[in-house]
């Protein structure tokens, strides 16, 4: 097993670096040049040639390129004029606030929509199928940042049980009951919207399982019925199912932009929209770089996870 | 029980388009989406006032004012006309990021198909390295290169949306490239883009079509939400996403400013989605044949007689009396078993013998209620083991003694086992599921079980996965847990078919023997004589869901008198014979949902008359062992008479 991880750790790498390729030429392939982008369209020839000759881009695209790879390697993602601060330090406060909404949010849709898939595919063409289903396409259809506003209007304005947006109270705030009072909205949006694909694709894996011939076999030997369908038949639906949690993982993360900036979520997505306002283009790169390489590494925790789960691929 | 779709249904573009009416939600959905984008169209010609003229008197106006239907904004601009052009601009949009991302993916998908080797690496790490962004990621990205704006929005949700095209397309071109007809047009000096685009581009189309209906809702949503986001539409510029964002503000005052265009989001891609599934679920055969429905934990009984219930002695196991087993699927009804009639002693090796689909397998499934409900149910008859009736016992009983009094043992050993658990952990569940053994006794059983089915290394065994075994070992293993709990009766489906000819030899001397050293009862079922002739006692020969002749294997083998048992034991090689005639049956067996009313085997029985045809066949008694269902057997020399 820890060889297999070596192995898939050292396949990611080249991936890793592809993306540090992309997100490089990000900034380089910006009309008119980064200096014009952070100088803005009215700064005089001289001073953008100033600042050019002071970031070190007259130089050969790939030098250039080497050298932020090897900045990068040193965890110096460079710095942030808007901001005037590190763009890693930022980058990675605002991380941690998106993976705790994130990272909630995909725990929760995960359990939702394992259960309902598996509710949906035992009681098939029931009431409880019919009913999840419907619901389950209302939650595909419903665009993330409508259902925050909605959440906020019913449950923040109107009953008053959680606070509108922030992730901390203004006053006397900063602890976990605070924390989780302010998540409650943001998180359960997210997961809404991310539910029905699990859901979906747990009930017809499930399906699939159950007229399986081990699943007959299950049954021949006297097991009862709950243990067939949720030891025997869940197991092996859940084969199919975790590579569908890993892809609604960047689902989940797409979605925190919106949701994020719906609640006003410290988090990188809405560092990220900000920072193409303010055209920071450096801090752009710092977000997506430091999120994507989050996902790629998540990606192949779900690949470890399936393989713990069915020794065929081994 | 070949699943064939009622014949009405199988084609035709008027039936398919019934169907999807047929489907009320996929209707709904059509209607709505239909409305929404007749409105949008027409927004030109409609009475609306400007959407754009502002009147900071009338800013704020509550849904139902009159002249403002639906309010106004911020601004005092009326929220109707504003919702109709906004709702214009973002089918607009989304139609036009859903084309061109239709148009370069497939085209990738298309070239890399098409090429294969290194163009086809190439390309794919490329659509790799995209799809290892969290899309939205790409989406940002390049909206942060082309700055914020509409056109640039619609181009960066193109471009996430390349890779699914680009994937699907590439997936079936792969398999058209490979074909007869390229390789003609090859042949005939077409050039790569005359056949890209002439001969494998019309073979493609349906999958592109069926990708575009499955991503363009999606490509609205995500237009809407770059421009919610203050990175698509700019003022005055509005689509319905940039209408909710500055609806925002004053989300709290004024609710509706941000509600409405965000109820018309949704019911557009909610309509797109209805009429997708809708459209799914017309082209899947599956759904229409049944074949995706969940089989329930035992066969449903639905007898509408029961038989009078035969005298049982001491020995007697297994007694089954006119069993009927049906399957309906849609209109049609298939008699799988037409009502027949089993004894199986204590010791007893009885063969239940046929070709494929005569209903042997079905027979002896429906004993202890394992043919899948849905399609299958118990329609007449009863199953008496030691004189209880197994139809009429509930189901926790039926439970208790499946893989207990009655085990079974299966054809495909691979598929029978599962293989995410290791055979220990399955063949201790066996034992403990009816014995109160701990789990470390339980494993001390397991350990004997395999013993006795002489597997070697047992200790090593248990810790193995089906799938790093091989199939006569994965098939003692099965056996093994089939006599975990010291069954009366052992019901065998083809246990050796999957086998090699040495395997067989062997799992079959291995059943042998158990049945002698602990008197089990077994009920095999095969297609083959020669294994008959090793193994059983007695046969019983089924055709159509009836059984034809029966009687003890040796006289059988000698002297078969139904045609058919016959011809089946013509079809055994023998070694050492070279000269024996090797018959195949001519002819296929009767589908059996249209059985003919006399006998089923008429049509491909050299001795058949007309007496055969015209009325059912009754059992004929010939002796005290024997029977057959046949008006002119075999040894019937005076058949013309």
């Amino acid at each position: 097993m820890a060889l297999y991880i070596a192995k898939r750790l050292l396949a990611a790498i080249p991936v890793i670096l592809g993306l540090t390729v992309i997100v490089f030429l990000i900034i380089a392939l910006i009309p008119g040049g980064t200096a014009v982008a952070i100088l803005g369209p009215l700064a005089s020839a001289e001073a953008v040639a100033e600042l050019e000759a002071e970031l070190g881009l007259d130089r050969p695209i790939f030098i250039q390129y080497f050298e932020w790879l090897g900045n990068l390697l040193q965890g110096d993602l460079g710095r942030s004029y808007i901001l005037k601060r590190p763009v890693l330090d930022e980058v990675l406060e605002r991380f941690n606030a998106t993976m705790i909404l994130a990272g909630t949010a995909l725990v929760l849709c995960s359990i939702m929509g394992l259960l309902a898939g598996v509710v949906s595919a035992v009681r098939q063409y029931g009431w409880a199928d019919k009913t999840i289903t419907f619901i389950v396409l209302i939650g595909i259809s419903m665009p993330a940042f409508w259902l925050g506003l909605l959440m906020i209007l019913v449950f923040a304005v109107n009953l008053r049980w959680f606070p509108v947006s922030g992730m901390f109270a203004v006053y006397g705030g900063g602890d976990l009951p605070d924390l989780l009072r302010h998540l409650v909205l943001p998180a359960v949006t997210l997961a809404i919207v991310a539910t029905g694909v699990i859901a979906r694709m747990t009930r017809t894996s499930m399906l699939e399982v159950l007229r399986q011939d081990y699943i007959r076999t299950a049954r021949a030997k006297g097991l009862s019925e709950r243990r067939v369908i949720y030891l025997h038949a869940f197991k092996a639906a859940m084969v199919a199912v975790i590579p569908v949690i890993a892809v609604q993982a960047g689902f989940v993360v797409s979605n925190a932009v919106y949701v994020e900036a719906v609640f006003q979520w410290p988090g990188i997505g809405t560092m990220l929209v900000n920072a193409i306002s303010t055209r920071d283009v450096v801090l752009v790169q710092g977000g997506v770089l430091i999120v994507a390489t989050a996902y790629i590494l998540f990606n192949l925790a779900a690949d470890v996870v399936q393989t713990m789960i069915d020794p065929r691929l081994r | 029980m070949t699943a064939t779709a009622p014949p009405k249904a199988a084609s035709g573009r008027p039936d398919s388009l019934r169907l999807l009416l047929n489907n009320t939600l996929a209707t709904a959905g059509l209607i709505v989406l239909g409305v929404i984008v007749l409105i949008a169209l027409a927004a030109p010609i409609l009475p609306l006032p400007d959407p754009n003229v502002t009147a900071p008197a009338d800013r704020l106006l509550p849904v139902g004012t009159p002249g403002h239907l639906l309010g106004t904004d911020a601004l005092g601009r009326d929220m109707l006309s504003r919702l109709i052009w906004g709702s214009q601009i973002s089918l607009a949009v989304g139609v036009a990021a859903m084309l061109i991302a239709a148009f370069f993916g497939s085209l990738i998908g298309l070239v890399a198909g098409y090429a294969r080797g290194r163009v086809d690496n190439i390309l794919m790490r490329g659509i790799d390295m995209m799809q290892a962004f969290p899309y939205i990621l790409l989406a940002l990205a390049i909206v942060a290169v082309l700055g914020p704006g509409l056109l640039n929005a619609l181009y960066a949700i193109a471009v996430i949306n390349i890779p699914f095209f680009a994937r699907n397309v590439r997936g079936v071109a792969i398999g058209y490239a490979r074909r007869e007809f390229v390789d003609a047009a090859r042949l005939s000096g077409k050039s790569h883009a005359q056949i890209l685009f002439g001969e494998i581009l019309p073979n493609v189309m349906p999958v592109i079509v069926i990708a575009m209906s499955t991503t363009v809702g999606w490509m609205i949503l995500e237009t809407a939400g770059l421009s919610f986001l203050g990175l698509g539409a700019q003022p005055p510029q509005a689509d319905l996403g940039s209408m909710l964002g500055e609806g925002r503000k004053i989300l709290f005052t004024s609710p509706h400013v941000s509600v409405i265009p965000g109820l018309t989001i949704f019911a557009v891609v909610m309509s797109i989605n209805l009429l997708g599934d809708g459209v799914r679920d017309v082209l899947d055969p599956r759904l229409r044949s049944g074949a995706l429905a969940r089989p329930g934990a035992r066969t449903k009984v639905d007898r509408d007689d029961v038989p009078a219930q035969p005298a049982a002695s001491d020995t007697d196991v297994l007694q089954v009396r006119d069993l009927r087993t049906e399957f309906r699927i849609g209109s049609s009804v298939y008699k799988a078993v037409g009502g027949i009639d089993l004894d199986i002693r204590q010791g007893e090796c009885v063969g239940l013998v046929g070709e494929s689909g005569s209903g042997k397998s079905v027979s002896a499934m429906s004993i202890m209620g394992l043919v899948p409900t849905p399609p299958g149910a118990i329609r007449g008859g009863a199953a008496y083991l030691k004189g209880e009736d197994l139809f009429a016992a509930d189901d926790e009983r039926i439970r208790g003694l499946r893989g207990n009094a009655v085990s079974h043992v299966f054809q495909d050993p691979l598929s029978t086992l599962h293989p995410l658990f290791s055979v220990g952990d399955q063949l201790i569940e066996a034992i403990r599921v009816h014995q109160p053994l701990g789990r470390a006794a339980a494993r001390d059983k397991a350990i004997d079980l395999l013993k006795r089915v002489r597997i070697p290394n047992p200790e090593e065994r248990l810790k193995a996965y089906p799938h790093e075994l091989s199939g006569g070992i994965r098939q003692r293993i099965c056996i093994a847990m089939a006599l975990a709990n010291d069954a009366t009766l052992l019901i065998a489906d083809e246990p050796t078919t999957a086998l090699d000819v040495t395997v067989q030899a062997q799992v079959l001397s291995l059943l042998d023997k158990l049945r002698r050293e602990h008197s089990t009862a077994i009920l095999f079922i095969t297609h083959d004589f020669g294994v008959v002739s090793a193994i059983c006692d007695r046969i019983a020969v089924m055709y159509a869901g009836r059984i034809v002749e029966t009687g003890p294997t040796a006289e059988i083998l000698a002297s078969p008198a139904h045609p058919y048992t016959s011809k089946l034991i013509d079809c055994v090689p023998v070694l050492g014979q070279p000269e024996r005639r090797l018959d195949a049956i001519a002819g296929r067996p009767p589908v059996v949902n249209n059985l003919p009313p006399g006998c089923a085997f008429a049509e491909r029985c050299p001795k058949a008359e007309d007496d055969c045809r015209t009325a059912p066949v009754p059992m004929f008694a010939r002796g005290p062992e024997r029977a057959v269902r046949c008006l002119h057997p075999m040894d019937d020399t005076d058949a013309d008479t």
